[in-house]
């Protein structure tokens, strides 16, 4: 199992330009693509959970544990 | 050829060198990340907690890897990037996929979501948990996400044409699942 961490090229985000929600290059979309959109939104909007708090002394920790 | 890189390994000795300015905007671009990470990583695994899991343990190899990120570039998908490969390592690791709970989710999701359309999101949610893993992945780049299809097949590491063909099939999945009166597939409902 590889992890691939070098940047994908052309994912610049100065580049990207907003998209609209439903109107696509594609065509019309399926009933179902808002429910999709939602539901990854609704967990984007959430507030992060208390698991995260010590997730930037992790990171820091990350660094302490090289010898 | 593959090789098992470990973040830690590679960072070792390489980030003594550098700025601590530009690893606090790092930080900072990667924290702001995490909210995307979340909504990738859920509807990815359908489990918050393996969602949340996968999301820590990808921010601590981009953190050991920030070498590798190309300042001003775009940090949601090259951390996209991590973890898509540590959810496919993981699943074939321990094959945690089939711990997914769809009445587990379903509970949550009646109690988070909007009142007028948590059953919605719920048969949303249990339709993406059945297509394959690499179809779900297309569809929530691009149709969740917001990514192009071309910078969806660079995260997922597929040649753009599968990309396209991966996204037309999970639609077609979705709509057959989902709406079964207009899809012209007939799949029943599970």
């Amino acid at each position: 199992m590889e992890f691939v961490l070098n940047q994908p090229p052309g994912t610049d985000d100065r580049k990207r330009r907003p998209r609209s929600s439903s109107a696509t290059r594609d065509g019309p979309q399926p009933g179902w693509a808002d429910g999709l959109r939602k539901l990854y939104n609704s967990v984007l909007h959430e507030p992060l959970p208390d698991s995260f708090d010590d997730l930037l002394k992790k990171l820091d920790r990350a660094d302490d544990d090289r010898p | 050829m593959t090789i098992v890189r470990d973040p830690r390994e590679a960072g070792r000795d390489r980030h003594q060198d550098r700025d601590p300015d530009q690893d606090e905007a790092f930080k900072r671009d990667l924290l702001s990340a995490l909210p995307h990470l979340r909504a990738f990583a859920r509807g990815l695994c359908g489990r918050p907690d393996f969602a949340d899991d996968l999301v820590q343990e990808t921010a601590i190899k981009a953190w050991a890897a920030r070498d590798r990120f190309t300042p001003d570039t775009s940090m949601r998908a090259w951390t996209f990037t991590i973890l898509r490969n540590h959810y496919l390592s993981e699943l074939r690791r321990s094959r945690r996929q089939v711990d997914y709970d769809p009445e587990a989710v379903e509970r949550l999701l009646t109690m988070k979501a909007d009142q007028e359309e948590p059953l919605h999101l719920a048969d949303m949610d249990r339709a993406l948990q059945k297509i394959s893993p690499e179809r779900r992945e297309a569809l929530l780049l691009v149709g969740a996400s917001g990514f192009t299809y071309e910078e969806a097949a660079q995260i997922s590491e597929c040649a753009l044409g599968t990309m396209k063909s991966r996204v037309a099939r999970a639609r077609a999945e979705l709509s057959a699942l989902l709406d079964p009166e207009a899809a012209t597939i007939d799949v029943p409902r599970g």
